[in-house]
């Protein structure tokens, strides 16, 4: 409570029922969430992290319970997510003894985690839990595990919580060195064809202003990857679109034109880049991050600017020079007219009868004016929806980016609508990666959680079945699913539940969604081989990007 | 890239796990750690792990910044053999009789410069320390002997150049 947490997520134990018993206690203060199953329970600490900017925090036994955690934990770990997990231990006597549901989650968490530790004495409790959501919110977030043993849930002792200010080791934000800062800006201003691409380090630094300023004054086109999304306004002039493997095409291939690429928080994940050997060769690289070991990892940069990124990008604003660029600028809406023609129009237009994931993605925005927070899962739907998903607020574009963990968004809609209960929350889930959490609609049933869950269904593991199409001559090995009645599934849990499957429906279906106050469930049939793209060939240069 | 023998020097907390941790982020990369020392460094509570590995600058180079990025690690630096005084120690336990039996054993303890640590009716005990090619060689020349047993420690190093971790400690604080 010291550290401002009023939701948990958690699934109770052996191990860890001295803490619940405590809990119990505290239920007019602390809300407790039983998700139905611990792994949920991370996706939701997640989900409320990341619309919030707090710490989620994630409670289980020891064992499998422990055990269940990881998925999340490494998630959270790859898409730098600020989240604390509690487990709970056999006693201190009984380790190593193979004792019931002991497990070595320390030995198991350590690759996944920013930090973890083990508490065997009631007396450690207070520090280490204040250095846990010290270390997972500073400098570049991310999960903390703390294991406590059940001997120290039953000790007592005198209680005092002092926040944690600082760890000798532990340096969270570099100082800005103000020469780099210097060559940026000059990189910057005497650069033909800037061009900015953004990822979560802008959200993460809540630095959206100064990157809207940047792009502004200098001119310069922006671009975002994945987990920047929503970091500017989707329809800013000069947000361009996103980067990577199913991003669009200008970004992609102008990436090798521009002159001088600036990346603001992003760490060159091998799904944005592709090949390295042929990607932005001709261009200055300036990179502002906060994470050293992101310096020259993947990408060399020739100015590296640490630090975090409102500060350094304060920092920068004032040495920049006003620019246009509006050819450079011409460009990307060349190239946007391209991929309108070959790709987009299709997709939001259709002359088919079959149904597009991005006409339903299309008709949400609408609906919503831009509003909504967006959860996708993992796979095809979440292309299209970061592809075709309309933004006007930070903190609103919620997936699983780095892990691309299918399972994630059910669960993380959840955390993220009891984080921003005054938004609507809409769920986009593939038919696969729906079925891996679908228990947690047992959540929303308990806690009424109105969150919108949109199934995209189209009877396959969609991205699984692009690539076979592409790449293994089209040999469908078990990427055809045979669902269940989802619409019956989600009225046992008392949820509102409608499907659509021509196209004359969808649009007052999906005005009937969002106009609804409680939980709603939408299967959408669509179309059953449809293929997203623009797609970069896993390995292919940004260039090489395919419009077909 | 070439590949080289570098030298890791980690300045860290001594916590339970932090090896884990670190030897973890070797394992990530499928990249075998070639020797290992644990102990205490010249800052009190602070402790210094010495890592061996044969590898290229550029992986050398994201590992370190991989072990630096630990929350319980204070510094960590890498050096080539040519920026470092480094050593190892290797303990030989060989039959006593051989010592009176092979004439040729006595030269090689005079030659190599190693001290025979203890002497019992069964067997004694030679400790070298050295370079690793120096304790190789020893071990050659003792091997058609029979050694009982034989270990070798990892490495330990000191830099040539000056590690100013007091001072990183003190800008902490």
């Amino acid at each position: 409570m010291a550290e401002g947490v009023d939701i948990l997520y958690g699934y109770p134990g052996g191990a860890i029922m001295p803490v619940y018993d405590e809990l119990y206690k505290f239920q007019d203060k602390l809300t407790h969430i039983l998700t139905r199953h611990e792994q949920g329970a991370t996706h939701a600490a997640q989900g409320y992290a990341r619309v919030s900017g707090k710490v989620g925090v994630a409670m289980a036994t020891s064992g499998p319970g422990a055990t269940n955690l990881v998925t999340g934990l490494a998630d959270a770990q790859i898409d730098s997510t600020p989240m604390v997990c509690i487990t709970g231990q056999v006693p201190r006597h009984l380790l190593g003894s193979d004792a019931f549901q002991e497990t070595d989650i320390i030995g198991i968490s350590t690759p996944v985690t920013k930090w973890n530790h083990q508490i065997t004495n009631a007396e450690e409790i207070p520090e280490v839990m204040a250095k846990a959501f010290y270390i997972a919110k500073s400098g570049r977030p991310g999960p903390v595990l703390v294991d406590i043993t059940k001997n120290a849930q039953f000790d007592e002792l005198d209680f005092s919580y002092e926040h944690c200010r600082g760890v000798r080791s532990y340096k969270p934000v570099p100082k800005p060195d103000l020469d780099a800062i210097d060559a940026a800006a000059a990189l910057i201003n005497a650069a033909k064809k800037p061009y900015i691409v953004f990822g979560q380090g802008v959200i993460l630094g809540e630095a959206e202003e100064q990157l809207k300023a940047l792009v502004e004054k200098a001119g310069i086109p922006a671009a975002w990857t994945i987990l920047g999304l929503s970091a500017m306004d989707t329809d800013h002039p000069l947000n361009v679109g996103m980067v990577g493997m199913h991003g669009n095409y200008g970004p992609n291939v102008l990436t090798n034109e521009c002159d001088v690429l600036v990346a603001i928080g992003m760490r060159f994940d091998d799904r944005v880049t592709g090949s390295l050997d042929t990607y932005a060769k001709q261009a200055k690289v300036i990179h502002f991050e906060i994470d050293p070991a992101e310096i020259n990892k993947n990408v060399t940069a020739d100015v590296a600017v640490l630090g975090d990124s409102k500060e350094t990008l304060n920092l920068l604003l004032p040495k920049i020079k006003e620019n246009k660029h509006k050819e450079w600028h011409n460009e990307f809406k060349e190239r946007y007219k391209i991929e309108y023609d070959t790709v987009i129009k299709e997709e939001l237009h259709p002359t088919k009868d079959g149904l597009t994931m991005a006409e339903v993605i299309n008709e949400i925005n609408i609906a919503s004016g831009h509003k909504a927070v967006i959860v996708s899962d993992v796979g095809q739907h979440q292309m299209i929806a970061c592809r075709y998903a309309k933004f006007k607020q930070t903190k609103s574009n919620i997936t699983s980016g780095g892990l691309g963990t299918m399972g994630f968004a059910l669960p993380a809609a959840i955390g993220a609508k009891m984080g921003a209960m005054d938004r609507e929350v809409v769920a986009i889930i593939g038919d696969g990666g729906y079925q891996m959490t679908i228990q947690e609609l047992g959540t929303i049933f308990q806690n009424k959680t109105p969150v919108k869950i949109v199934v995209l269904n189209n009877d396959h593991l969609g991205m699984v079945r692009q690539w076979q199409e592409l790449f293994f001559e089209s040999r469908y090995a078990s990427t055809v699913m045979s669902n269940p009645d989802f619409v019956k599934i989600a009225e046992g849990y008392d949820i509102t539940a409608k499907r659509v499957s021509e196209r004359k429906e969808l649009k007052g279906t999906v005005e009937e969604m969002m106009a609804s106050k409680e939980a709603y469930f939408l299967e959408v049939k669509v179309e059953k081989e449809d293929n997203v793209f623009p797609m970069i060939p896993s390995g292919a240069s940004v260039s090489d990007i395919r419009l077909k | 890239m070439e590949n080289k023998w570098f030298t890791i020097s980690v300045y860290a907390e001594n916590n339970v796990g932090l090896l884990n941790r670190i030897s973890g982020i070797f394992l990530k990369r499928h990249i075998n750690i070639e020797g290992l020392n644990v102990s205490k460094s010249e800052i009190e509570n602070v402790s210094k792990f010495t890592i061996v590995v044969f590898t290229n600058v550029e992986w050398t180079r994201k590992i370190v910044a991989q072990i630096e990025k630990q929350i319980e690690v204070i510094k960590a630096f890498y050096h080539v053999d040519d920026e470092i005084i480094y050593q190892e120690s290797a303990l030989f336990k060989i039959a006593s009789h051989l010592l009176f039996d092979e004439r040729e054993i006595q030269n090689i303890i005079k030659e190599s410069n190693s001290q025979i640590v203890t002497v019992s009716r069964d067997f004694f005990v030679l400790a070298k320390t050295g370079r690793r090619h120096e304790i190789d060689e020893m071990h050659d020349e003792l091997e058609p002997y029979g050694i009982m047993q034989f270990v070798r420690s990892g490495r330990i190093a000191v830099t040539k150049a000056a590690m100013p971790i007091t001072a990183l400690l003190n800008e902490v604080h």
